[in-house]
């Protein structure tokens, strides 16, 4: 294949990966834009490999296979609860994989440099692929593919490490309580000055082995970065991994002089930081908040909170369910803890065929990862036309009869609205409080991520349905008519 | 202990304070039920379906008043009957002591307790006795229907082959049980209600009952009903003045007025004038529920129906839960009932005053030869009050124009910026990158812009499958590692033949799960 085609093909390849983001806009689409951007991929890489320059076929037969064998493994076996961990998992190999091949890139710089310094003529040096490239590097070039090379390797090992730790704390593995090391951003500060001057070195002619203790300063900002924010801060952790993951490889396509890799680390980048973006705004928080850790900034006393919780009992909620005509059920992470989205799925299906409205209203935050929530229905069955997001639904609490709070407590504060000194004031949340009744279902008396107590557990029209939420939910089933 | 309910002797009255059914769950609370022969029959309930139920049937009042401990009836007493109460004895009745303070000296001098069904608090807990409630709703069901018996038409529009029937037009004043009670019957025959209050958060629960709320713009109008218990207050006279003129505007085009306008111990507000029955089409009918205290129409005589000159019926009967008197004898005795559970906590037939509980406190009117009227405020706040909220100053076109100018000025302003910043950032890069470099800039910029255009799109609920499709083909990091592989250091080697492997996992595991995902998105 000439460099012609391989081009046009990237060009393809960049096209699909468009339509294939831009196919998102809605859950049918969707299911074709995944083509797209399966055909892309396969475009791509198959014409990487027939392309100019590429050569040790068996080795690379053997790692596609070896990746593909082990990723349709995982992609078969994960369950959709534990799509966080899989997604934090995934970035980290975007991350080591671009720490990697910026690595080579410096020691086939050297290598270039040696044979050309030898005077060997082109021809004779039997360079292949990107070493060619390299070849036709002039001075300045050079200069900026060190840049590059240090971003990359930069951000990768950001990236790497960062992503193992999110993935550590989803997955239960690591404890999900914020922990710094004494000196706390300072260190990082530090580290991050420390890798600036080794990349000034670098830039100076320093060898390679620069770049290796960038790899692990980066690796060390990553890991104690990420250590330091909580468990319900992943989303807008996950979905800024998943923007670096991008960035790295985005630099990684300058490095090479590759406009494929670029298109696709930009869009992939984009991507992850609208995301966190949106996480942000959803929790009234600045990102730079998010990634320091741990809420704060209180301006006075909390509100004086009035009433009690009051328990209620199973056939209590089942009785209410049975005389409501409209339902709006509020799912959180404490649902996807519980394993209970069949039995909340069940609960819909049995309420709605008693003809009764059933709603689901998601907060941006809900679970940890964006979205988390509505894959989780799905995965239980719940059409997703009645699966809404708050701006849509927040104006119709008014008019509904019952609120089921699942594992959720923070997105439904109202202290967020009513109290301007609580950590979370401005904080847009579901309004659930203005429903004629709220059942809240948790697991005891404790507070949620941000430690700060919930008005809304001790309103009048608030009755509390303590126990696991899955059991919870099993327990009214056979009281629904 | 024994209670005991005589026949009622307020001529025209039929209901009674003891149905078969009380009289099974007082025998429950461990009383004796007695009645008095055929105090029941007005109301459909014979002495035999007493006898049934196992209440002993006496003679006459003035044995019955001798055996036994309680009385409990409708009216109030008349004098003879509160002479036949002795010492210890307690009656349980409407009773009225704003009104009827003679009577309440009467009671004490005879050492009678007095619980009045009238005076039970509006709290949420005492809901279960609150007779004037049960009464009210019947009297606005009734009111309803009194005023269909009275009016030619029919009350929901129809469109029939003998031609078409507008719908009757319904005007209820006050919106209190009894108006809330009348909008629902007047709604659910058809016809189209409007209803107005002074208090204007009753305009919710208008609403809910399907009628139209007869909005005043007036400032002062927002009276918080919270702080006099649930009930309505009186006016200023600019208010009375704005609302008289309301009226005025729709007397012509109302063909059903039913005024229920009372305010605690005052008589009540007159709010439907003389001129305003003059306005009205003949055959229209008003049904004033408020003639026992006066009338809130000028006109009302209670106790009788007239027909106006200009052919307006209106129906001043003071007796309406009487004209249902089996329904308003349930619901009565039941509010007795109910009482009388609360005043026997051991449910072993003997009744404990206690003085310290709310809702017996405030009905007490007499107790132990003292007078206890009026009682101290409950303890509970019947409703809570209501939040006072801060006016939003309505802007005028003016201002909002000019605050939209403002916002757009500033935000042009931002743009400018930005692009200024931009620009300046990518000339400096320009002057020293080589063009090779700004090549792949450009690229990379326009990229970051369509992925920004693109992600914008997508919907929330896809957010995760993103997540997983972005990481796929974040993937392609898989392209810069084979164009690795091929060099001559076996170190590259080793490390871009790692990258390809860990790159594919991420492509074929990142697609595949995110196929898996969207799969299972499901229309309902």
């Amino acid at each position: 294949m000439s460099a012609g085609i391989v081009s046009a093909a990237y060009i393809a390849a960049s096209v699909l990966f468009i339509l294939a983001l831009g196919g998102l806009s809605n859950q049918e689409s969707a299911k074709r834009a995944i083509w797209y951007g399966i055909v892309g991929m396969f475009l791509a890489v198959v014409a990487t490999i027939f392309g100019p320059g590429v050569s040790n076929l068996f080795l690379i037969l053997v790692a596609i296979a070896g990746g593909a064998v082990a990723g349709a493994f995982v992609a078969g076996r994960v369950q959709m609860t534990e799509m966080p961990q899989l997604v934090a998992a995934l970035h980290s190999f975007v991350g080591l994989a671009a720490v990697f091949i910026g690595l080579n890139a410096d020691v086939m710089l050297g290598a270039v440099n040696e044979l050309k310094a030898a005077g060997t003529a082109m021809a004779d040096a039997g360079l292949t692929g990107f070493g060619e490239k390299l070849w036709h590097k002039d001075a300045v070039e050079v200069a900026i593919l060190k840049v590059e090379v240090f971003l990359g390797i930069f951000i990768g090992a950001v990236t790497f490490t960062g992503s193992v730790v999110a993935f550590g704390k989803l997955a239960g593995k690591i404890d999900g309580k914020p922990e710094k090391l004494p000196g706390g951003h300072m260190l990082n500060a530090g580290a991050a000055l420390a890798c600036l001057i080794l990349g000034l070195m670098y830039f100076g002619g320093a060898g390679v082995w620069t770049m290796v203790l960038v790899t692990v300063i980066a690796g060390f900002i990553g890991w104690h970065l990420i250590m330091g924010i909580g468990g319900a801060d992943m989303p807008v952790v996950v979905s800024m991994l998943n923007s670096y993951s991008g960035w790295a490889a985005a630099a990684i396509g300058f490095t090479l002089g590759n406009d494929l890799l670029i298109v696709t680390g930009a869009l992939v980048g984009s991507s992850g930081a609208i995301l966190s973006y949106i996480m942000c705004r959803a929790m009234n928080r600045h990102f730079v908040s998010v990634i320091l850790g741990g809420f704060g900034g209180t301006q006075g006393p909390a509100q004086e909170i009035e009433g009690e919780m009051i328990a209620i009992e199973a056939d209590g909620v089942a009785n209410a369910l049975n005389e409501a005509d409209s339902v709006i059920i509020v799912p959180g992470y404490g649902m996807a803890v519980a394993q209970a989205q069949q039995s909340v799925s069940e609960l819909t299906r049995k309420l709605r065929a008693a003809g009764k409205e059933v709603r689901f209203a998601i907060h941006p935050v809900a679970g940890r990862l964006p979205g988390h929530m509505n894959v989780l229905l799905a995965e239980a069955k719940v059409p997703y036309d009645i699966v809404l997001e708050m701006d849509e639904i927040n104006d119709d609490f008014p008019n509904t009869d019952v609120v089921i709070v699942i594992g959720s407590n923070d997105i439904v504060n109202p202290a967020a609205q009513d109290d301007p000194n609580s950590p979370i004031a401005g904080m847009p949340v579901l309004e659930v409080w203005k429903a004629k009744q709220v059942f809240v279902s948790k697991r005891g008396q404790g507070t949620g991520y941000s430690g700060i107590e919930n008005p809304l557990f001790y309103k009048e029209n608030t009755r509390m349905f303590y126990g696991d939420a899955k059991a919870s939910i099993d327990k009214l089933l056979p009281m629904i008519d | 202990m024994k209670i005991g309910t005589p026949k009622e002797i307020y001529e025209g009255e039929a209901r009674v304070a003891m149905t078969p059914e009380s009289a099974a769950q007082l025998q429950k609370l461990g009383y004796d039920c007695a009645i008095e022969a055929g105090a029941g029959e007005a109301a459909g309930f014979p002495d035999a379906a007493y006898k049934a139920a196992g209440v002993e049937i006496i003679k006459s009042a003035a044995a019955l008043y001798k055996a036994v401990d309680i009385v409990a009836k409708v009216r109030p007493p008349s004098d003879t009957e509160i002479k036949r109460l002795n010492k210890g004895q307690t009656l349980i009745s409407f009773f009225y002591p704003g009104a009827n303070e003679a009577l309440m000296e009467l009671a004490k001098t005879r050492g009678a307790n007095v619980i009045a069904m009238d005076m039970v608090p509006r709290i949420s807990r005492a809901q279960k006795m609150d007779a004037l409630s049960s009464m009210a709703n019947i009297a606005g069901y009734r009111a309803v229907i009194e005023a269909g018996n009275n009016f030619g038409r029919f009350f929901t529009g129809q469109v029939t082959a003998a031609g078409k029937v507008p719908p009757a037009k319904v005007l209820v004043v006050g919106a209190g049980v009894a108006g809330l009670a009348a909008i629902g019957t007047a709604t659910s025959l058809g016809a189209i209600t409007y209803a107005f209050d002074v208090r204007p958060e009753v305009s919710e629960q208008i609403e809910s009952m399907g009628a139209e709320f007869v909005f005043l713009d007036f400032v002062e109008s927002s009276q918080d009903s919270s702080s006099t218990g649930g009930y309505a207050a009186p006016s200023s006279p600019e208010f009375r003045e704005k609302q008289l003129e309301k009226f005025r505007e729709l007397a012509p085009d109302m063909d059903i007025v039913i005024t229920t306008a009372l305010i605690p111990n005052r008589d009540a507000p007159v709010l439907w004038t003389k001129d305003m029955v003059e306005a009205m089409k003949p055959g229209s009918v008003i049904v004033d529920l408020a003639a026992e205290r006066g009338g809130n129409c000028e006109l009302t005589v209670p106790d009788q129906k007239i027909v106006t000159d200009n052919g307006v019926t209106v129906i001043g009967y003071t007796d309406f839960p009487s004209r249902m008197a089996t329904q308003a004898s349930t619901l009565y005795a039941s509010n007795v009932r109910h009482m009388m559970t609360d005043l026997t906590p051991e449910k072993d037939g003997h009744v404990v005053h206690n003085m310290e509980d709310d809702v017996i406190r405030g009905a007490t009117v007499t107790h132990d030869g003292e007078i206890t009227f009026p009682p101290p405020p409950p303890k509970v706040a019947a409703i809570a009050a209501a939040p006072k909220k801060e006016p939003v100053k309505e802007l005028t076109p003016a201002e909002k124009r000019e605050q939209e100018l403002l916002a757009f000025r500033e935000a042009t302003r931002r743009q400018v910026t930005y692009l200024g910043i931009g620009a300046v950032v990518l000339f400096l890069i320009g002057a020293w990158a080589p063009e090779s470099f700004m090549s792949h800039f450009i690229v990379f910029v326009l990229a970051c812009f369509i992925g920004f255009q693109v992600i914008w799109n997508v919907s929330h609920a896809l957010h995760t499958p993103l997540m997983a499709i972005t990481n796929a083909i974040s993937g392609i990091i898989i392209v810069g590692a084979l164009l690795q592989i091929g060099a001559a250091s076996w170190l590259v080697v080793l490390l871009s033949f790692v990258a390809v492997l860990i790159a594919s996992i991420n492509i074929v595991g990142g697609f595949l799960v995110t196929r898996r995902m969207l799969a299972m998105f499901q229309k309902s």
